[in-house]
């Protein structure tokens, strides 16, 4: 396993760079306002096209894979660099939408248990905007229990025939190539079976199709493998130790939630979907801004989001400190959780009748609130849900004992399974 | 707390402020205060102030100093201490007081110095019977500071005065010449009445006070009316940082108190810890105590630099730690069982803290309509 952080390679100060890239930005960059970002949609396939493109423009320009090591295509600078850049392009439209999974987990954990060519390859045509990664993990058979993989890798000759199905694969549509879980040992407990592989998207036997959520949104796809042939090239790691690539999945998924990951360029929200509702705005326009218990609600909505942001600082300093274990990361994935769904709720009790019917004039645009309230509960599902969080912390966190696992040390084709 | 103390200095502070409260403020300490019917011991408030306690926010230059350099962020840290054993004395009433009087210290040096030391104990008579906490220019104020030729006289009344019976001076919140200031008044002062008031805790104390025609000279203001809205804000903002820093030591006490029952306690053959309706409630605890931290390092940071959105941060964070804490500690008296619910055990001593502080200084409630009016007013700006 290499090191993710590698040793700077330049005598520039943090200052210089930061200089540097204010000046490339200001004549190579879209101006946005960051409060008010550019209209882009993950489900939309040209918001991944104008990403590339402006990916593109980075590379050009010599701000691209700030983090990431010069010989896979980026300049091998530590976070300050890519923290002072951050800094600097809230301003420009950014491919943000790179950032996760692509950059963040996937070109990350290539870098730490990928093969040589595999780091070459795949990590510098993702600087270079040539191609986007993603993950292709949760089963429709089973949710939280990520090892329970029942897609299988099967061995014949000197290739891996891939049979499965795969789902909730964020942004697959977009992507080049995923870093996929099969089963290749049926006779051993479920976490050491697993084999990870990287799967160019294209190929002959992969049929995706997207998933339509309740609010209309498409971004998420689901795969199904039907003989798709693959080499040992594919394999990331070791056969039979894909759980290890997996955890360093998991890791680097956590640390970008948190906002934690040196690989991720611009900070800023993707579109204003992502944006907290604007409670006072919200108050005003339905002529409550005096109503003292419409106060005390969007108050209470204000006060939480500040608290969740001084979290966020609070949480990253006591693991760099050591007085809160890295598991602690959990706690703001919670938090988000918790406070996304205390937003919502709240802007729909102030938005009265106007968040469920469309009231026209002033008051058109608030159906919309009514309409993020059906997928109120996506932020406490995606990428672990709550209660699995809340296991973590007990755990992890708090050392409580594990829960009981019927499948722990059992043969994976000994373990039982539900009928779908 | 874990964000602050950074540096040598405030972790040698704080063992040495740990140290004092074991050996001379233990619950067991309290228990006693409690049954002898004594608040906090003057003797004892002397050799808390020995180790500093109530020199952070003065100046070297009048006699007072801190060990960080920081303070606000030192006091912060006495009263996170203060909170898990919640301990008695006047910390926030003499801090309060200091806080006012080191923004216009021009004639009250001697009271600064007999504050630092522990001899003089001062209270905030800010509260008027039956009227909400109101530090502007409004109605709520009735209390009035008439000019006369040598100074002033002083009518009307105050309650919820923190040790308004253990002080020795007041700094009265009047309404003078159409503006709001404040007076620095001996409670031995001829036509002021102390009446003590119970609280829900076991050693605070507050007192009601009547000012009949109480007269003080001309040098008994605390600075003039332009500077007495900022003195004021800067009182509140001590005030609401103290009570959160101690509030987060509670939780600090509550919490490992009870994470350690969970991990003893067996029922049917296993540990409470092991049952995940159980886990799943001391994991949430763990965080919304994590984020009370946050908040608070948040706050106390802001406070201490004199940011521009301090006024903004101590009541994000009142707001969030006085509405989180009461719920964790019943819910720890529910994870407790019917231990929890005993004079015996130490839970309710903590659980009257937090119950305290949640009202004083404004609730939470009161809180998110502040954040609600500060948010609103730089919408607008903008």
């Amino acid at each position: 396993m290499t090191e993710t952080v590698t040793a700077p390679e330049t005598t520039e100060s943090v200052a210089e760079f930061a200089a540097r890239a204010r000046a490339w930005l200001a004549e190579n960059m879209p101006r946005i306002d960051p409060d008010n970002p550019p209209f882009s949609v993950r489900a939309d396939q040209q918001s991944w096209d104008r990403a590339k493109e402006l990916q593109q423009r980075l590379y050009a320009g010599g701000f691209a894979g700030i983090c990431f090591p010069r010989e896979y295509g980026g300049l091998g600078l530590d976070f300050a660099y890519q923290k002072a850049f951050n800094d600097e392009c809230r301003c420009y439209e950014m491919p943000l939408i790179l950032n996760t999974p692509s950059f963040t987990i996937c070109a990350a954990t290539i870098l730490d248990v990928g093969s040589e060519q595999q780091k070459r390859d795949r990590i510098s045509a993702a600087i270079r905007g040539d191609e986007i990664l993603v993950q292709l993990l949760s089963e429709p058979s089973g949710g939280s229990d990520l090892a329970g993989v029942i897609t299988r890798a099967d061995r014949k000759d000197d290739k891996w025939i891939i049979n499965g199905a795969k789902t909730w694969s964020t942004s697959a549509f977009a992507g080049d190539y995923g870093l996929m879980l099969a089963r290749t040992d049926w006779t051993v407990p479920k976490h050491q079976g697993l084999t990870m592989f990287l799967v160019p998207l294209n190929a002959p036997g992969i049929t995706m199709r997207r998933i339509k959520e309740v609010n209309g949104n498409e971004e998420f796809c689901e795969e199904f493998f039907d003989g798709l042939e693959l080499g040992d090239d594919a394999v990331v790691g070791d056969v039979n130790d894909g759980w290890t690539v997996a955890s360093r999945q998991l890791h680097h998924e956590r640390r970008a939630v948190g906002g934690g990951s040196e690989f991720a360029s611009g900070t800023g929200a993707e579109n204003a979907n992502e944006m907290p509702p604007d409670h006072v705005r919200l108050a005003e326009l339905t002529g409550q801004g005096d109503d003292a218990r419409v106060q005390d609600l969007a108050g209470r909505a204000l006060v939480r989001r500040l608290v969740k942001k001084q979290l966020i600082d609070h949480v990253g300093a006591a693991i760099a400190n050591g007085s809160l274990p890295p598991n602690a990361g959990t706690l703001i994935r919670l938090f988000h959780a918790e406070t996304t769904e205390l937003e919502v709720d709240t802007a729909l009790a102030i938005a009265g009748t106007a968040g469920v019917v469309d009231e026209g004039g002033e008051l058109a645009g608030m159906l919309d609130i009514g309409v993020r309230y059906l997928s109120r509960q996506t932020g406490s599902l995606g990428g672990g849900s709550s209660e699995m969080a809340r296991n973590v912390i007990g755990e992890r966190v708090l050392g409580f004992p594990r829960e009981f696992a019927a499948d722990r040390g059992v043969p994976f084709n000994e373990v039982k399974r539900g009928r779908s | 707390m874990t964000d602050l103390a950074a540096n040598p200095e405030q972790l040698l502070f704080a063992s040495t402020t740990r140290a004092f409260l074991d050996k001379e403020a233990s619950l067991a300490h309290v228990r006693g205060l409690h049954d002898a019917g004594t608040s906090f011991e003057s003797a004892w408030w002397q050799r808390a102030a020995e180790l500093g306690w109530a020199s952070l926010l003065v100046p070297e230059e009048l006699g007072g100093g801190s060990v960080s350099g920081d303070g606000v962020a030192d006091l912060a840290l006495v009263a996170e201490q203060i909170g898990t054993s919640v301990a008695p004395g006047p910390l926030h009433p003499v801090s309060t007081v200091l806080a006012a009087l080191t923004e216009a210290p021009e004639g009250h040096e001697d009271t600064i110095e007999a504050l630092v030391s522990g001899e003089l104990v001062a209270s905030w008579a800010v509260y008027e019977p039956r009227r909400p906490l109101s530090l502007r220019d409004d109605a709520e104020i009735t209390t009035t500071a008439t000019p006369t030729d040598a100074g002033f006289r002083i009518d009307g009344v105050k309650d919820r005065v923190e040790a308004g019976a253990e002080a020795g001076a007041l700094l009265v919140l009047a309404r003078c010449d159409g503006a709001l200031r404040q007076f620095v008044v001996p409670t031995d002062a001829a036509g002021v009445t102390v009446t003590a008031q119970e609280s829900v805790d076991l050693v605070k104390r507050y007192a009601r006070v009547e000012f009949d025609g109480v007269t003080v000279d001309a040098s008994a203001a605390v600075g003039d009316a332009a500077q007495t809205p900022a003195i004021l804000e800067r009182q509140r903002q001590i005030a609401l940082v103290l009570q959160c820093a101690e509030i987060v030591g509670i939780l600090d006490a509550v919490l490992t108190m009870t994470n350690q029952w969970l991990t003893d306690r067996h029922s049917f053959g296993r540990p409470l810890a092991s049952y995940q309706a159980l886990k799943h409630r001391a994991a949430d605890m763990k965080m919304w105590f994590e984020a009370a931290r946050g908040t608070t390092a948040g706050a106390v940071a802001a406070v201490s630099a004199r940011a521009a959105d301090a006024p903004l941060l101590v009541s994000v964070a009142k707001a969030y730690v006085a509405e989180r804490a009461p719920v964790m500690l019943q819910d720890c008296v529910q994870l407790h069982g019917g231990i929890g619910v005993t004079w015996e055990h130490d839970l309710h001593l903590y659980l009257r803290r937090v119950s305290l502080y949640r009202a004083m200084f404004g609730s939470p409630e009161d809180h998110h309509r502040a954040v609600y009016a500060l948010s609103r007013k730089s919408d607008t700006s903008s």
